[in-house]
Formats: C-alpha cells, structure tokens, sequence
C-alpha cells in the first residue's frame, strides 16, 4: 500500500542508472512526476524483489544537482568549460549541420559511432551510424575486450553463445522440474557479488550455493566466494590460458570426458593434414575432384579408407561408417598424391600434451596438486556449471583463451544441459541489442560496410559483429590512412576515465577532431572535449524494451527529468534528419517492428511486462542440438560451418589463426619482458570490481561513493614492508607509460608479487575544466596501459597483467 | 524474549552493502550517517596461513524492524532487497528454531516490538 498521491509502477532495469545490464523488475514509486522511492518487484523472476545499491539509490542519480538537464552547445575551446544551453530543435540543428558537411567532404565513414557498455543503446546508435552512412560504430575498449571477444570465441566453436544456467529461462526458477542444481561451479575470473556480470544475476551463485552447489574460485585474489570456495586458485593474472590447458590435459589424460557426446557433437573425428605445418581440416574438395570444400573428412575404421561429413545435411554421407577418433592415416588426395593427416582429436591430446600440471604449475603460480583437483572437481561433477568474467576477455591472448576454457563445457558435455552452461540466445528472437553483423536495424551498401575499420586486417572482426577495431580508428585519426576520420559520436561512454587505454592519446585525438558530439547523464572527463553535449534519460525515463538473454520485456517510463531524453528519441531523431526514407514513423513504430518474431507489439508485451520462451522453442533450454532446434534447416546439430562442435575451428582457421587453443604468454610479463621487469618488479592488474560503481560512474552520488571513498591501489603487507611504505600511505603507480596516484590498502587477499589498482576514477567534485579535467590524470590507472597490443585475432588487450613500480608519493612532490 | 526480530543467515553475507543503501531510501538518512543496519568485513588470517572473510550485518540503534513496513504488511527494506537472501523478519521464537540448520547465523532480537 503506497502513500496517498504516490502511484507505483512496474518496469524494468537496463543501464543507465544501475549502470549494469542486469533485468532486473523493478517498482518505481512516483509522486507529482517524480520518483521517490525504488524497490525491488518481488514478482519478477530475474530478482525476486532484490536489488543492488547503485538501483536504489536512483533517486539521489535522477534527482542530482550536476545531472545535465539540457543541451550544451561549447562557446570557449575545447575543455574550457564553458557552454551555452540550447534547445533541442537548436542542437539537432547544429550536429545536422556539422555531421552534413564533414559527409559532404570527407565521406560518411569519417564520423565515428562510439558507445560505452552494453546498455539500451547498441541498436540505437548503429541505427543512426548506417542511417548518416558510416559503417564505424565501435565500443573504445582496446581489443573491444568486454564479453565480445568470449562470444566470438563461443560463436565460432558451437555457432551460439552460451550462459551458465541458474534456471532463469524458467519462470518458477530453481522449482522447475527440468532444472537441476549444478553439483560444481567454476567461477572463472569474476568477483560476482561486486560486479555486475553480463545478462547475468551475480547473486544466483548464492542462491545455489545454499542448495549445494560446490565452487571453485580462479581469481588472483582472495575474494569472499573464494572463502566460501572448495577450490581456490590463485592464478598469476594473465595466465589463463595455461590454466584452462592444464584442466583439458587432467580431463582428456584421464579420460574424464563426456565420450558419447564428445564422439557424436564434436569434429574430434573430423582429419587434419599434418603437413608439420599448422596444419588444415581436409575437405572433400581435397580427395576427390567433384568434392565440395564445405564437407570435411573422417577415417572410417571399417573400411579403412576416407569418409566424408556432409556439413548441409550435418551427417555422413554414408552413416553406416565408423569414424576413428584418433590416429594418423596416409589420404590420397584428388592429384594423386598422398598426404598424412591426424584425426583433431588427435592433433588435440598432442597440443594438450605440452601443459602438464606440473609445466602449468610453473606458468600459473598454482599449486600442481590444486591444478589436478580441480579439474577432477570440475569434470566429474554433474553437472557443472562454468561462469566466467571479463578477465578472459582483457588479455591480449582472449582468443585461445576463451576458446581453451570454452572446450571444458564442450567436453565435458554440459553444453545446454540443465545445471551445465545453456545456449543463450535472443528471446523469442527479438534483437533489441545486435551482438551479430546481418541483423541489424538497418543495412549498408557493401561497398560502405568495406569501409569499415580493421575488417581489412582482421576476419574475426569482419565475420563476426558489425564493431570497427578500435586500437586501428584511434590509429587512423593520427594517419587518416587509409581515409580521414574527422569526427565521433560518443554516447555514454567515457574514454578519457575509463574505456580508453592510453588516454592521452585519446585526449590527443578527441582534440584533433573537427567535430565531438557526447550524450551522456552527467559531465565527465570526456565530455568536457566535446563541441555538443546532449543530456540522456535513465532507465525509469524512458519507454524502450530488452532481450539480453531472458526475458523478453518493457522498459516503461515512470517520469520525466526537466529536458533529458532517451538515448533512442536521440538517435531516432537523427536519423530521421540524416534519412528521411527512414522506415518507421515513431520509436515505437520500430519497436513493434524490432518485435515482430514474439508476435507482439510493443503495447501488449509493456501489458505483459516481460516473457519468457516456453520449453520447445529454439531460444529456450535444453538439449536443442539433438531437437533439431539449434539451425535453421531443423536438422539435429549446431549452427557452425560443419553443425559440429568445432573443437578444431574451421572459422579460426579461415581467420588465419590457429585453429586449437594454445598459450601465449602477456605481452609485458617477468617472462616476456625481463629487462621491464627489473625496472618494474610488481605485477599489475586493475578493473576490480565495486558493488558501489558501474566503470566509471557513480562517484557523485552520496550513497554509493561512501561504501568505496577513494582511488586505492591493493599490496600485500609483505609487499608494503618490503618496499618501506606503510597501510595508508600515497604512492605512485607507475611504468614506462605514466603513472598515477593511490592510496595503498594493504590486504593479504592479494599475492606479494601483484598489485590490484582499481579503475574508471575521475573525481566529479573536482575542476572540471582542463588541465584538471575532474581530476582524472591524477588517478586513471589506463595511463600505464598501451593500445594495440591486442591478440592476433584482434581482440583483447593488456588490461589484467602488466608491470609497474610503486613508490611514495611524497618523495616526488616537486616533480 | 521479545516478540519479533531479523534471522542473519550471514555464512552467505557477500557484503554488497544493498541493506545499508535500502534502510537509507526507506529511512531517508543521508550519506554519512549511519543507518539501522551496518555492514562490518572481518578479514581473518587464519593459523597455518589460510584466510577467511566474514561479512557480519549489525542492527544498529536506529533499526526498528521498518514497524511501518510490517503494519502495512510489507517486509522490512533490507530484507527485500538483500541480493543474497539472508535476512528473514519473523517472531524470534520462530527464527531461533531455524538458527541451528544454519552453519553461521544469529537472530537479533528487538524488545519491545508489537504489531
């Protein structure tokens, strides 16, 4: 029962605001327009009425005294702080302006489309890229290492992405007579209950805990769900894939594989050459003259002679055949000549073979014992569960990293199995946020999506979502090789503070540019560089809808604050200006269309709130491979080139990259980079998490900013002894790059030899104006963090491990 | 023994500070104060070189169970809201006889607290 005048509303959580992309319900009480109070709708299935700091304290977010409430157009020079307010009919004016004429001189492609994280914008601002006529829509993350690395990987070997299951594809959760409770959990590099995990409900971890779900921590610190953990490997950061290698040698060693699924789903089978090269999945077109490239080939043990997969049909062309899982056969090819080849099974165990616990042991800094433990846990366990965290993605090795651990679902069979890690797709197919190139809300020409940049360099970027490489468009702003780049939208997102690396170049390139548009909620760091700043809604502002993974639902507006619009009535607009064929007449026009596979419109799924896709329907667990609901023919199987699980992946392949996981060691590491190591002995790893913040927000806000007051920099004591500081005390981070400034927190959760500096710090009661910009060159750790060190997949950069030197602050003060 | 009070099942604490921030809403007590509940992280090292965390909520002398909550049939704030579902508003009575399923948990009690 409310107060009298407040009306309660139901909706739904996606970014701004909370920051995250959690979906959770929420009830918003309003009074006279505004809202007053947040709660938790113990009705929805995503929460069950819980909900985090940073959504309950909305109304100290909404109602704060330095959210911008209407446009500012600059009047001094860049950074000066010094703004006009306009209306917006004047500032859609003036960017249609300015975004026209560098068209009309530079091409569509030299404006940039830059969002931040994964919130209510992703289709949004492509919609208005491609509607003005660039391909360049990009997320500023060097390496995009935010989960797209990890989908890539997951896409390219089963042909979807996957989640760990919590049951929350069932509307009755955990009760559902379907669902079973994880025996094991392999958390992998998240601190779940401070962060804000992707489509994902960090607490659901608790919830199976106290039903009796067993977990093992990988994470660098002793964090509280390693205290609660039955395993606790405390990794060097960055050796992850070592990691994952050595708990695929344990299982495939001894023998603790899924053996039915692995020989029915995989490619195990499938024949490589082995021609001491890297090696090439033989296809038909290799052994016979009217064989087809599409179709791979196996060693019929029967017969023994080859056998060819029919990859459209996903079955043997003969299914009477044996296929041999492992061994080295002679092949003869369509010329005549003969050619040895390996099973990928083989070629597997053979790669495998290189990390022994005892060789990971000495990689990972964990103990060879621990390593054997938990890989046993882990695989023997049923099911088991996988969830893992951002760390896989910000390293420059992300690729076979991923793809390493990916395989520890894949073999032990608990891919879309209750408890184990589901297909996750699109509710109902409902693409409010494209993750995938080919369906987004409007298209290009060829001609222009060539121009997007880094495809030229890059497959798994051209092949794989529509994003441009972003360490390559910092680069062509210098060069303008091989065209100009001459200007760049930034919605919500904060390169300067947080998503740039290097972030002086950043500021170098914000500054070079004719033309820098910023929507956002507050001022930041990065909006002080911009010639226009436009004031966005939260998410209790605006009308808009999300299927990130389940459920499909409404995000409805409760009120309004003063001038402030939704991140999609922006862009809408827009792109309106910029195609005026455009093919909706309202937002909410599109949304119905966005809508059309659920069968609903936009009205009746705000009546239903949110929806979730009943068992049997492809975009709802279990078991869909052998349902024929995973492709699109209905045929049983995956939707990847051959409809196997590609353990060997012949997309990775195609990429020019090596096929199997491997190792690689970090780019600048003891091992990598002695010499470095001796100027900067300490390892450092930053992008630890707080309940408090989402990245680089929040710290304005009264509520949150006094759980997590300042900026520190994690030692252990030893560490903090040994160097003469004290708990306490202000010292420089700092490397080759630059430095900044900390606190030291002393903690034994952390290892002697690793620092832990957190990230995304400006401080929004600070000058505003340059040099000060808020403070932010002050605390952002990213200045000790290079650009384009990216993997050779072109994903992943050095965010978990480098190096760096700590020393007071004091001693340098007249530096 | 008073009549009712808050079961913390804190064995499954994270520490996330979600009650602190729900008591401050409902309660509207600004940043700086302290609420009626408090988050306090034990750190422990244990003998032999372990370590151990404990997350332990404390009423403080501001809580008074939300009693406007309870009369109007609704749950005390915190508990809704805690992201791990470790707090439980109920008669003491009852919730002492949940304790000993527990592996860590306390009942607070509040004397003097009726419907």
């Amino acid at each position: 029962m409310a107060e009298s005048g407040v009306t309660i509303h139901r909706t739904t959580s996606w970014s701004a605001g909370p920051g995250c992309h959690g979906n959770c319900g929420v009830l918003a009480h309003v009074k006279d327009d505004k809202v007053i109070k947040v709660e938790g709708d113990p009705g929805h299935p995503w929460n069950q009425g819980r909900l985090c700091p940073r959504c309950l304290a909305m109304t100290q977010y909404m109602y704060h005294k330095d959210r911008l409430r209407q446009p500012l157009k600059r009047v001094g020079e860049r950074g000066e702080n010094k703004w006009e307010a306009i209306s917006w009919d004047e500032a859609f004016d003036y960017i249609e302006t300015k975004m026209k004429d560098i068209r009309d001189k530079h091409g569509a492609e030299s404006i940039v489309f830059q969002q931040g994280t994964g919130r209510d914008i992703g289709g949004w601002i492509s919609m208005l890229a491609y509607a003005y006529g660039s391909p360049n829509w990009i997320f500023g993350l060097s390496g995009v290492a935010c989960y797209t690395p990890r989908l890539m990987t997951m896409w390219a070997t089963h042909g979807d992405h996957c989640v760990m299951d919590a049951a929350q594809w069932h509307e009755d959760r955990y009760d559902n007579p379907s669902y079973k409770v994880p025996e094991s959990i392999l958390i992998w590099g998240q601190n779940l209950n401070s962060s804000c995990p992707d489509g994902f409900f960090a607490h659901w971890i608790v919830d199976l805990m106290k039903k009796g779900s067993e977990i093992i921590v990988i994470d660098p610190r002793f964090t509280w769900l390693a205290s609660r953990a039955k395993y606790w490997l405390q990794l060097r950061p960055g050796t992850d894939g070592a990691l994952a290698l050595g708990f695929l040698n344990v299982i495939v060693n001894e023998e603790l594989y899924d053996e039915a699924f692995v020989n029915k789903w995989t490619n195990a089978s499938f024949l490589v050459i082995d021609d001491g090269k890297k090696g090439q999945l033989l296809r038909e077109s290799d052994i016979s003259k009217n064989g087809k490239a599409e179709n791979f080939v196996v060693w019929n043990s029967k017969s023994a002679g080859p056998a060819v997969w029919n990859s459209e049909k996903a079955a043997y062309i003969d299914e009477s055949i044996t296929p041999a899982k492992e061994g080295a056969f002679e092949v003869k090819l369509a010329d005549g000549k003969t050619t040895s080849c390996k099973t990928v099974w083989a070629m597997l165990k053979e790669s495998l073979s290189q990390y022994s616990p005892e060789k990971v042991s000495e990689i990972t800094w964990v103990p060879e014992d621990k390593i054997v433990a938990a890989a046993r846990f882990y695989a023997k366990s049923n099911p088991s569960a996988l969830q893992w965290g951002l760390p896989v993605d910000t390293i420059s090795a992300t690729t076979p990293t991923s793809q390493a651990i990916g395989h520890l679902w894949c073999l032990t069979g608990n891919l879309d199995r209750p408890g184990g890690n589901v297909i996750a797709r699109y509710p109902f197919d409902v693409t409010t946020y494209p993750f995938h190139s080919g369906i987004n809300i409007l298209d290009l020409p060829q001609e222009t999506k060539d121009k997007r940049i880094g495809t030229w360099k890059y497959g798994a970027f051209r092949d794989f979502r529509a994003w441009a490489q972003p360490d390559m468009v910092l680069e062509q702003i210098f060069t303008s090789d091989p065209y100009p780049v001459k200007g760049m939208w930034i919605q919500t997102s904060n390169p300067i503070a947080n998503t740039g690396l290097d972030p002086h170049k950043w500021h170098e390139a914000l500054k070079k540019l004719d033309f820098v548009a910023v929507v956002d909620l507050f001022m930041t760091p990065t909006a002080m560089l911009a010639d226009i700043v436009l004031p966005a809604a939260s998410f209790l502002e605006k009308d808009s809808l999300k299927g990130w993974w389940v459920p499909l639902q409404a995000i409805q507006k409760v009120a309004n604050v003063e001038d402030c619009r939704s991140d999609v009535d922006i862009n809408f607009e827009l792109a309106k200006r910029f195609k005026p064929d455009l093919p909706w007449k309202s937002v909410e026009d599109l949304y119905d269309h966005l809508l059309t596979p659920s069968g609903l419109t936009y009205s009746e799924l705000c009546e239903k709130g949110w929806m979730i896709p009943p068992a049997g329907h492809s975009t709802a667990p279990y078991d869909r491979q052998e349902k024929g609901l995973l492709r699109k023919d209905g045929r049983p199987g995956y939707q990847t080139p051959s409809g196997k699980i590609e353990l060997y992946s012949s997309w990775l392949e195609h990429w020019g990259l090596d096929p199997l996981p491997f190792y690689e060691e970090p780019p600048f590491s003891p091992i990598s980079t002695p010499d470095l190591h001796e100027q900067y002995p300490l390892i450092l790893t930053t992008g630890a998490r707080s309940p408090a913040y989402f990245h680089s927000e929040h710290r304005q806000i009264p509520w949150l900013r006094e759980i997590d007051p300042e900026p520190n920099i994690e030692m252990h004591p030893k560490m903090v002894q040994e160097l003469g500081l004290r708990d306490g005390d202000m010292v420089y981070v700092e490397n080759w790059m630059g430095r900044c400034k900390r606190r030291i927190k002393a903690t034994p959760t952390i290892h002697p030899k690793v620092v832990m500096v957190s990230a995304g710090w400006w401080f929004p009661e600070k000058e505003a104006a340059e040099p000060s910009l808020f403070g932010v060159w002050d605390v952002n750790i990213n200045q000790l963090i290079p650009m384009s060190h990216n993997g050779e997949s072109g994903y992943g950069c050095p965010l978990k491990s480098i190096l760096c030197k700590v020393y007071k602050a004091e001693e340098v003060a007249n530096v | 023994m008073s009549d009712y009070g808050l079961l913390v099942d804190y064995e499954y604490c994270t520490g996330c500070h979600t009650c602190e921030v729900a008591c401050k809403q409902e309660h509207r007590i600004e940043a700086g104060k302290t609420s009626g509940i408090k988050i306090v992280e034990l750190l422990q090292e244990l003998p032999g070189g372990g370590l151990d965390i404990i997350n332990m909520p404390i009423l403080t002398h501001l809580c008074y169970l939300c009693a406007p909550r309870i009369k109007n049939g609704q749950l005390p704030a915190c508990q809704v809201h805690c992201m791990a579902d470790i707090l439980k508003f109920g008669k003491s009575e009852d919730l002492v006889k949940e304790v000993p399923k527990k592996r860590k948990a306390i009942v607070y009690t509040l004397s003097g607290f009726s419907i």
